[in-house]
């Protein structure tokens, strides 16, 4: 390949919201680009992950180097970066924001802006990013693109007159947005006589190659045998291979200088010395100092999971380990359950993040889980002045140590249609949340903000804003800080025996009707036994719900004809198997699934 | 030489019209298909002449469908192919199983001539809403024409079949039901439990959360089945089986050698057989089996003896349906282990919640127990 100087390198990232079709618009520039035919091009080149496919989300940041040849005859080198939509994930978009020097803003046409927008907006903003909008979907029958435009230049304040009016799915227009992109992204700045100074801002481990590093150089040159030394951890490495990204491929180079992305590996064993935000450096021609790493990501919904069977233990600290390779953001540390036995307390950055974690352990792991319901971190100030971090309910002080205690809460915005106002505040105010204001971005559509404690929004908050609103709110909101609060730990008694992993921390308002709730769930989940079950709901020694399972009274098999008793013996290896799906608590069986079906008590 | 004691079963899959609980391997058939099959019996029957003569046939049993449907002529046929086969003893029980309204006089004495001795009526119930609800093809007064008809040719031994828990049924119709029945005095009552199974009408009518409250509630249903051991018992049935009721000395020997592991061979569509510690069941998609039955006895021999394991299982779960239960002495006989070091802790656990008592070194189910037998047979699976 003919070298391309570094003013014609291009490091963008595309930001959307969920939807608005940033994955397609960056399939169509690889393949406008030339970098796969269309026949070869999976769809979603990006997304590899099958989960991303199937849930059509970005999960991991992904990224692809193209070659551009623009209107003005030369070539252009555009290191593209996917980047993850959800909120759940602003961290690893904040990673890989850090790598670019520019965004392409895809804003649907038929939709405009999103709550999920205007988040990503700032962020690429405080990284200092300039941003292109483009408006897709123009090709749709409801498109009002200069409404739109109208709103990004009213809400954000960014000028889009001349934004590029796309259909990505079609192809229509798309050459614009890459000699926009040519024209009114920045090249990157640096120097690459420098000291090498490069930015990581991912890693994925590979069982060969050991972790590879994914970095933006910012100043000087890295090549094939450099010695580098991590600024941070201290860990010095011989660079065994560099390279670029292909489509889901990688592509090995000679050197990568200032400006470029691309990946490096060194037989670094474990991705702890490769820690995202680190400065990579020459170890015999060190940088002044390091660059400015960004935040680092902190859970904040925790849950309890343990494998089905217990066996399998050792199995699923594995699974967890290998996946924290490529996760930095999940955390996980040993407990142990009167009624689950072993596993894991693990920290996700929200509720999305740690159903993906679920669902990748059981289908890439092949483990079956039982979890626990989430929790959040509660702050326990104890009479003895000391504070604990609560992240296990089971874990909670007796309350005649408790002084007070604090919860997380966040700053909310909803954007929805005028007409579902009404229901939107009730369901926050359901919620304990705080109303801070509303605005107008045009006479159909508003921005509503809450202040809402997280507890409240990591159950079923989206599935209930959705249902409300027909599927026209959008939601996004960041922690705010810590505030007291009036909680109570709220226990489940099965047949008079208080089962740890069904306890957690609760408002004391709504106690009663979560108790209730909880109660009537869990006699639909648990099957009759030879006897009578109450299932209880209790604060501290006061009993507030209570249901009953009531005993079987008839289970015969019907008359073996014949003399025909494999039948007879499927029925009651059935029986027997039914049996070891289930936990036992004192003498009741209780199914596995009742567990989880906790999590979801919102009427349907 | 002593021969081996042995129970034939012979399935006869066909029926006039299938009822709607019924989920045995049975459907309406013609002539022709009717006789297709019963040659591939006869040749299956006769594929076990090089063994034929280490056994002693002590019980024979014809059950469907309704064997009572097809020739009485193609009846005989597979009687002489068993005797041609077999050694017969001289007081064997045999049984054919009928349907009320299928039987005359012609067929009866040709029954009696191939050797039958014991009939099995199909009444269900004595109730003619109750018939209707089942789907029953025949109404009381035909049952009872049949049984006076079959008592006159001939049968001294003969068995009325009954169902409890029928949909609209309550204990009082039940009470009806079992007076009329035992006012004509049959040897042996067998009294079952309507069970909906998948893939039947009823299992479609009655299997929801809805379709079951059309059915007798569970206590009414566990009410009509004590009020059945307690009058039959008075009337002088003793239930010597979970379902099965008789006098004195009628108990049916068939059955029997299925609960107590005692060898039985089946011959026909999907017949199970126990013999020699093996397990066999015949194909059940006809044409499979026609294909088979030449090469029956092959087939059985190929079949690996089953594990022990599973054998101690049977033993217990079969076994525990007898009134009787299961003596700790024969179990230890068979299988030479203590059967405390197999089955103390369920014996134990259950024994403690009133579902099963120990008298005299036997086990067995309390009534408590029977109620709910399923889930306590599930338990003795190791």
């Amino acid at each position: 390949m003919e070298h391309i100087p570094q003013e014609r390198i291009r490091n963008f990232c595309i930001i959307a919201h969920i939807d608005h079709g940033k994955s397609t618009l960056a399939d169509r520039m690889i393949e406008m680009t030339g970098l796969l035919s269309s026949r070869e091009m999976q769809s979603q080149v990006l997304d590899n992950m099958d989960l991303e496919r199937e849930r059509g989300i970005t999960i991991k940041s992904q990224a692809v180097r193209l070659i551009y040849k623009a209107q003005d005859g030369l070539d252009y080198m555009f290191n593209l970066i996917d980047t993850p939509g959800h909120v759940d994930f602003n961290y690893e978009v904040s990673r890989s924001l850090a790598a670019c020097d520019g965004a392409i803003l895809v804003v649907d046409a038929a939709q405009g802006i999103e709550a999920q927008t205007l988040a990503n907006v700032y962020l690429a903003l405080d990284h200092d990013l300039e941003i292109l909008p483009v408006i897709n979907k123009i090709d749709l029958p409801s498109a009002e693109p200069q409404r739109v435009i109208a709103e990004i230049e009213d809400v954000i304040g960014l000028p889009a007159e001349d934004a590029p009016q796309v259909s990505a799915k079609t192809g229509l227009n798309m050459e614009q947005v890459l000699e926009a992109v040519v024209e009114r992204l920045p090249a990157p700045d640096g120097d690459p006589d420098e000291p090498l100074q490069a930015l990581i801002f991912d890693s994925v481990y590979d069982p060969y190659k050991g972790a590879i590093v994914f970095f933006r150089v910012r100043n000087g040159r890295v090549r094939k045998g450099m010695e580098v030394l991590m600024m941070s951890s201290g860990a010095v490495f011989e660079v065994v291979e560099v390279g670029y990204f292909g489509a889901g491929q990688f592509i090995p180079c000679e050197e990568l200088s200032a400006g470029m992305v691309g990946y490096l590996t060194a037989s670094i064993k474990t991705v702890r010395d490769t820690r995202v935000g680190d400065t990579i450096t020459q170890k015999d021609r060190p940088c002044v100092q390091p660059l400015p790493g960004y935040k680092a990501a902190l859970p904040m919904v925790f849950c309890g999971m343990y494998p089905a069977d217990g066996a399998k233990y050792p199995d699923l600290r594995d699974a967890l380990e290998k996946l924290q390779l490529n996760d930095a953001a999940l955390q996980y540390e040993p407990e142990t359950s009167v009624a689950l036995g072993f596993g894991f307390r693990c920290g996700f950055l929200g509720l999305l993040h740690l159903e993906i974690v679920q669902e990748r352990l059981e289908r890439e792991y092949n483990l079956d889980l039982v979890t626990t319901a989430p929790s959040v971190i509660y702050k326990v100030h104890k009479t003895d002045g000391t504070v604990i971090d609560l992240t296990n309910p089971t874990n909670l002080p007796d309350p005649t140590l408790i002084e007070y205690i604090e919860e997380p809460v966040v700053n909310g915005e909803i954007m929805v249609r005028t007409e579902y106002i009404g229901a939107i505040m009730d369901l926050c105010n359901q919620r304990r949340g705080k109303y801070l204001g509303m605005e107008y971005i045009e006479a159909t559509r508003a921005l509503i903000k809450y202040e809402l404690p997280l507890n409240e929004i990591i159950y079923d908050f989206f599935d209930a804003l959705k249902s409300r609103s027909r599927g026209y709110a959008s939601f996004d909101y960041e922690l705010k800080g810590y505030e007291r609060s009036d909680m109570e730990k709220l226990d489940i008694l099965i047949n008079r025996e208080e089962v740890d992993a069904l306890s957690f921390i609760v408002h004391a308002e709504t106690a009663y009707e979560r108790g209730r709730k909880m109660c009537e769930k869990l006699k639909e989940e648990i099957p009759r036994h030879l006897f009578e079950i109450p299932i209880q709901a209790a604060i501290g020694s006061k009993i507030i719900a209570r249901e009953t399972v009531k005993a079987v009274r008839k289970d015969v098999l019907a008359k073996c004809y014949g003399g025909d008793i494999t039948r007879k013996r499927k029925l009651l290896e059935k029986q027997k198997e039914g049996k070891k799906r289930m936990r036992q608590i004192g003498n009741v069986e209780v199914p596995q699934k009742a567990f989880m079906s906790v999590l979801k008590l919102e009427e349907e | 030489m002593i021969k081996r004691p042995l129970g034939i079963y012979v399935h006869i899959p066909f029926c006039v019209e299938k009822c709607g609980y019924c989920d045995f391997l049975s459907a309406p058939a013609g002539v022709d298909e009717q006789s297709k099959y019963v040659r591939a019996l006869l040749k299956e029957i006769r594929s076990y002449e090089p063994v034929g003569d280490l056994f002693m046939v002590d019980t024979v049993f014809f059950g469907g469908g309704t064997p009572s449907i097809i020739s009485p002529t193609l009846v005989a046929k597979i009687m002489d192919r068993l005797r041609e086969v077999f050694s017969f003893a001289d007081e064997v029980e045999a049984t054919i199983e009928c349907n009320p309204g299928t039987l005359d006089e012609k067929k009866l004495k040709s029954y009696v001539k191939a050797g039958f001795n014991r009939l099995s009526l199909g009444l269900q119930s004595a109730n003619e809403r109750e018939l209707k609800t089942l789907g029953r093809i025949h109404d009381y007064a035909a049952f009872e024409n049949n049984y006076r008809l079959a008592r006159r040719n001939g049968f001294a031994n003969i068995n009325v079949d009954l169902i409890f828990g029928i949909p609209g049924q309550d204990i009082k119709s039940w009470k009806q039901t079992l007076e009329t029945v035992v006012g004509l005095q049959p040897d042996h009552i067998s009294a079952y439990s309507l069970i909906i199974e998948k893939n039947t009408p009823f299992h479609y009518r009655y299997g929801s959360e809805a379709g079951k409250k059309l059915l007798p509630g569970e206590a009414e249903e566990r009410a009509m089945y004590r009020f059945a051991n307690d009058y039959l018992g008075d009337m002088g049935y003793r239930r010597y089986e979970f379902s099965n009721h008789a006098k004195k000395g009628k108990e049916s020997r068939h059955n029997i050698k299925y609960w107590t592991m005692q060898e039985y061979l089946g011959f026909g569509l999907g017949a199970a057989s126990y013999l020699g510690g093996k397990r066999f069941s015949n194909p059940s998609d006809m044409e499979e089996y026609i294909e088979h039955a030449p090469n029956s006895y092959a087939g059985f021999r190929m079949q690996p003896v089953r594990p022990e394991k599973r054998a101690m299982e049977e033993f217990m779960f079969l076994g525990l349906r007898m009134a009787d239960g299961v003596a700790k002495a024969d179990f230890e006989e068979m299988f030479h282990v203590r059967f405390e070091s197999v089955y103390k802790n369920v014996v134990d656990k259950y024994k403690r919640s009133g579902h099963l008592e120990e008298v005299d070194e036997r086990i067995r189910l309390t009534d408590k127990g029977i109620d709910v037998s399923n889930r306590i047979l599930a338990d003795f699976l190791l």
